[in-house]
């Protein structure tokens, strides 16, 4: 175990992964999907598969911003910043994200006018400071970072500052776990629930999962700890055929969410009638449009916008991979055509997407482990 | 993007209701609380930043072991690097 000894109580772990052992029937297979990627990245690092039992499977959700955003939104963005007026503003995340003609990293390159901004507060700050240029804040982020877009356009609208706008790729998390449970060629026994996305919506949005799927979920926190605690949550309620919301994470999730913040995004924000998600396709009611009081600070009223559909490019099974169907490995394009240093798909872009995971720590690992066994 | 960085609220400004200077192990960034309005914190508070903005309150000890699970994850330095480019990288957060 490579790194357990990192792990803050050792011997916590070892007797939470034993519990594990214990709960989970011998006879039976467990699909279990950890919905945010922040999970997926730390289930990976801490090698937590390896204290699991074999008969029991992660599956990857959808809760990667990056990953899930289609490429003809980046192509739609790429497109408006095009105007020699425009700067385009967004999170570092986004930059090597490929677009049809490049990712904004690259555009910047050839003269585009691209700006990293940490938050979407200081892309509205650029505005103020380039009062003679427009600046377009590219927003991305499921409900943990919709309410700071959200404010930072009521704080222009307040200020009077009018070179400014968002195009909003604000997605949530409900409808994407609802298309996953409708979806015929998905399994899935029980949820492993986003931990700051909930700090926001609170717990309470996912009782219909317990009430209507009657599957488990655990909202979790990020340490390995947590993660295994809420694997034996949910393993519990399988054994006893329960199904009900557990808030593992409670040191920073309150059951009612942040009121203030879910007040700012309905302030702002209304749900579009659809959008399309990479490897999900279109589900209804699940992204965030920016209301008409908000209108002249919405990138896609103020500029035309081609409206771009891309479809991925045949070899890459991004779509797949983002459905648990299948695993990283399992996609052709996987550590030939496409890796971290050159990615196809937004999977191996971002650290929080399943590829980019699986081949930092599985594949680099066993890439280690042939070179060592050749060479000895 | 799911980095959520814990700071201590060193310093408030009377011209600045919704904004507060925060210290994430000695970087210095201001940072905006509109989101905790509900529940507004005070001097000496623990809290957790996503992209420049207070999301919680959380207790000290909570803040500790945020910033350890941080380290763990192999993204304190991304945390750090997040932190330093608040304000477009000027201390002051004003932009200027």
């Amino acid at each position: 175990m490579k790194f357990v000894d990192e792990f803050r109580e050792p011997e916590v772990i070892t007797r939470t992964s034993e519990q594990i052992r214990r709960l989970a029937d011998p006879k039976r297979h467990y699909r279990i999907m950890e919905v945010c990627g922040g999970h997926t990245h730390a289930i990976y690092r801490f090698g937590l598969k390896d204290l699991l039992p074999s008969n029991l499977e992660l599956i990857h959700g959808p809760g990667c911003p990056v990953c899930v955003l289609p490429m003809g939104r980046i192509d739609d963005g790429l497109s408006i910043a095009q105007r020699p007026e425009v700067i385009f503003a967004a999170f570092g995340d986004m930059m090597r994200v490929p677009g049809t003609q490049g990712s904004p990293l690259e555009h910047k390159a050839r003269g585009m006018d691209v700006r990293i901004v940490y938050s979407p507060s200081d892309a509205l700050k650029l505005a103020e400071a380039n009062p003679d240029k427009h600046v377009m804040f590219f927003a991305i982020g499921f409900e943990t970072t919709a309410p700071s877009t959200a404010l930072t356009l009521v704080r222009a609208k307040a200020q009077g500052i009018h070179n400014f706008s968002v195009f909003s790729n604000h997605v949530t998390i409900i409808p994407a776990m609802r298309a996953i449970l409708d979806s015929p060629d998905m399994r899935i026994d029980a949820f492993i629930g986003p931990g700051h996305v909930s700090t926001v919506i609170g717990c309470r949005p996912y009782e219909w999962i317990a009430q209507n799927e009657h599957k488990p979920v655990a909202v979790s926190g990020f340490e390995p700890l947590d993660i295994l605690q809420s694997i034996v949550m949910v393993l519990r309620q399988l054994r006893a055929n329960e199904a009900k919301i557990e808030n593992q994470y409670k040191r920073v999730v309150p059951w009612e969410g942040n009121r203030a913040a879910l007040r700012a995004m309905a302030e702002v924000f209304e749900l579009r009638p659809y959008f399309e998600w990479r490897g999900l396709g279109f589900i209804s009611q699940s992204a965030l449009g920016i209301r008409p009081g908000y209108a002249e600070w919405d990138a896609e009223r103020r500029f035309d916008v081609p409206g771009v559909r891309v479809t991925d490019p045949k070899a890459a099974q991004c779509g797949e991979v983002l459905k648990g169907v299948l695993k990283p490995h399992q996609c052709k394009l996987f550590a030939r055509e496409c890796t971290p240093e050159h990615p196809i798909g937004a999977l191996m872009v971002s650290s929080e997407g399943s590829c980019a995971a699986y081949f930092n720590y599985e594949h680099r690992k066993t890439e280690l482990v042939t070179s060592i066994s050749s060479t000895a | 993007m799911c980095l959520a960085i814990p700071g201590q609220l060193v310093e408030f400004f009377p011209d600045q209701p919704n904004i507060a200077l925060i210290d994430v192990v000695g970087v210095r960034r201001k940072v905006d609380l509109g989101l905790l309005a509900d529940d507004p914190p005070v001097k000496g508070d623990w809290v957790l930043i996503h992209v420049g903005f207070a999301m919680s309150k959380i207790s000290e000890e909570d803040a500790l072991d945020q910033m350890r699970t941080l380290r763990m994850l192999g993204e304190a330095e991304a945390a750090m690097q997040e932190v330093e480019g608040y304000g477009l990288g000027n201390p002051a957060g004003d932009g200027s």
